[in-house]
């Protein structure tokens, strides 16, 4: 079913009110719900090869809603964090790789395949699986993506530094040791470090691939804080294997499988009335 | 399937492999330190052979502030070490750049396809071809075609070629073992490719590629076959001039085009020598050789101990 089909099936009918009359059904394949509020990103019929010419990604259409938390959930190898790495061109390191569709930046309506992968990485911030400071001091980590800008002013770094910790609630624990080695830091606190680096050049979208997948779980839930704090402030994508994740920090959660969008719906709907029966198999961990 | 699996278990020793394992662990380990035995006995054994042979001109300061000279007990490795430190030294600033520049390209910027895989093969390939053969290269291009003379330059052109594959080597191995998460962190916020590499990658490299550099440079230190192709002299008894000077600019590259000599050469040159004594200075220049080798390797290891405590 194309998105086009896909967006035939609920004109006219308020998501939720039919969302409450429906239940899953054998049949539907797929479902999607238009969300209401301002969109930050679309993603039209994308696909995506890997350079050895395996398709990673079929066909997948889902909006960003602005300033929301949106999860991406599936088992291994389903091409949730393929999908993620789309956002910010991080395929393009390698070679061969071959998009199709798009993924448009609104209200610009840019079509960040087209553009140039660096444009779009200072745009699209990214958070990755494991923790990965660079290995310098954790003021300089901070003021990594801001150097690469080319803005060196001591003021202005110094603000900013403040700001993006507070946001990554890490400042009261490093505010006096602003000069040690990043990498002398817990795990958790490296990962809220990577958050900060990310957030101190005010990206326009925030991807977060597995942030918690090597941490404990103290870690775990100082980074879901943030996360939540960062949700109506932050266009926020996260993928995780972890269910109840999702359910805790997401406004609205997208079930893929086998690179295919299966559900996109509010975290609530998608977790406690799926539409899809391949969403409740695997929700309920009868599948995956 | 569980109740044959069960069969096949039940009548193990566990003990008996245990003791089988440990015995051949056991045995390894003699055989390891055994080699090793033999292999650092020989080194400390020749070492210590010229060192006691080369003993007398060792104890002499005379012998380092000396030129070579016709009467053996008056003869001096000053033009040899000088020599030995400007060829260096020239080679060090042609292959360094050169190697770390063609290592961070191939492994970084260049497409991987059948044309880069023929230039690492070749690449390769001349790490392996005998130094002889870039004495006669240098010997044809750069004495005879270019006309540059058996000058200093043309010593420490040779011998950068000679370590450059060394140096390309291990630099794309410094840098291949950088982490990728390094890489996408910086690509990841926004880097371009040279911010990415100038800023982290080669930073991050660097403790790699500086032991590789050292390491080239003393294979090359040693080099003797090129430098004898190129019709170096063993009998030098002036030094290069002063790369530092009294006038203005001060600074003078008249040295690159000295004639000059090497310790290995300087060594050669007295080893081939009827009278004995001249056996002594050459013993003794050997050990000041060594010496200089093993300072170099000392300095590559302290790089990389340092690169790994920090």
């Amino acid at each position: 079913m194309s998105a086009n089909e896909m967006a035939e099936n609920r004109i006219g009918q308020p998501a939720k009110m039919r969302a409450q009359s429906e239940r899953p059904s054998e049949t539907r394949e797929h479902w999607y719900l238009e969300p209401e509020g301002t969109l930050r990103a679309r993603v039209s019929n994308l696909k995506f090869w890997y350079g050895d010419g395996t398709q990673a990604i079929d066909d997948v259409s889902m909006p960003l809603v602005d300033k929301q938390v949106t999860a991406l959930i599936g088992p291994s190898g389903c091409g949730k964090s393929t999908f993620l790495r789309c956002f910010n061109r991080m395929h393009d390191l390698y070679q061969g790789v071959k998009y199709s569709g798009s993924i448009k930046l609104l209200p610009e309506d840019e079509n960040l395949i087209d553009l140039d992968p660096n444009i779009v990485r200072m745009r699209v911030g990214m958070v990755f699986q494991k923790p990965n400071p660079f290995p310098k001091s954790i003021y300089e980590n901070v003021i990594a993506g801001l150097k690469i800008r080319g803005i060196s002013k001591r003021g202005v770094l110094d603000e900013i530094v403040e700001t993006s910790l507070r946001q990554a609630a890490l400042w009261d624990e490093v505010k006096d040791r602003l000069d040690q080695p990043a990498l002398s830091m817990s795990g958790g606190q490296q990962q809220r470090l990577c958050i900060a680096r990310a957030l101190a050049v005010q990206p326009e979208i925030l991807l977060l691939d597995e942030p918690t997948s090597a941490l404990d779980p103290i870690a775990t839930a100082k980074i879901e804080d943030l996360i939540n704090q960062l949700s109506g402030k932050v266009t926020v994508l996260i993928v995780t294997h972890n269910m109840q994740q999702a359910a805790r920090i997401s406004n609205y959660t997208s079930y893929m499988y086998l690179g295919k969008l299966i559900e996109y719906n509010e975290t609530d709907s998608l977790f406690t009335r799926p539409m899809c029966q391949r969403t409740e198999d695997y929700i309920t961990g009868r599948f995956g | 399937m569980n109740t044959l699996s069960e069969n096949v278990l039940s009548g193990i020793d566990y003990a008996s492999i245990s003791r089988k394992n440990r015995s051949r662990d056991i045995i390894f380990a003699s055989l390891g330190i055994f080699v090793l035995f033999i292999a650092i006995t020989t080194l400390v054994a020749l070492f210590l052979d010229l060192a006691m042979r080369g003993a007398p001109r060792l104890a002499d300061p005379d012998f380092y502030t000396s030129f070579p000279s016709r009467r053996p007990l008056d003869a001096g490795i000053l033009s040899a070490w000088v020599g030995t430190i400007m060829v260096m030294v020239v080679t060090a600033v042609v292959a360094v750049p050169l190697g770390v520049a063609a290592g961070l390209y191939l492994e970084e910027y260049a497409k991987k396809n059948w044309f880069t895989d023929v230039i690492e093969i070749n690449v390769s390939n001349l790490a392996g071809v005998p130094s002889i053969v870039y004495g006669l290269l240098a010997l044809g291009l750069f004495v005879q075609t270019f006309g540059m003379g058996e000058t200093v330059l043309v010593a420490g052109l040779v011998l950068a070629l000679l370590i450059l594959p060394i140096i390309i080597v291990s630099t794309r191995e410094a840098i291949r073992s950088i982490p990728s998460e390094l890489r996408e962190a910086a690509y990841g916020l926004g880097a371009n490719q040279w911010q990415t590499m100038s800023m982290y990658i080669i930073p991050a490299a660097k403790p790699g590629i500086i032991t590789g550099a050292i390491v080239g440079l003393s294979r090359a230190i040693g080099e003797t076959a090129p430098i004898i192709t190129i019709g170096a002299l063993s009998f030098i008894a002036f030094l290069p001039q002063s790369p530092i000077t009294g006038d203005f600019p001060f600074i003078s590259f008249e040295w690159l085009n000295s004639g000059f000599t090497v310790m290995p050469i300087q060594m050669f040159g007295w080893v081939s020598r009827p009278q004995a004594d001249f056996q002594i200075t050459a013993a003794a220049a050997g050990v000041v050789l060594i010496i200089m080798t093993l300072a170099m390797n000392a300095l590559a290891i302290y790089i990389r101990y340092r690169a790994r405590k920090s």
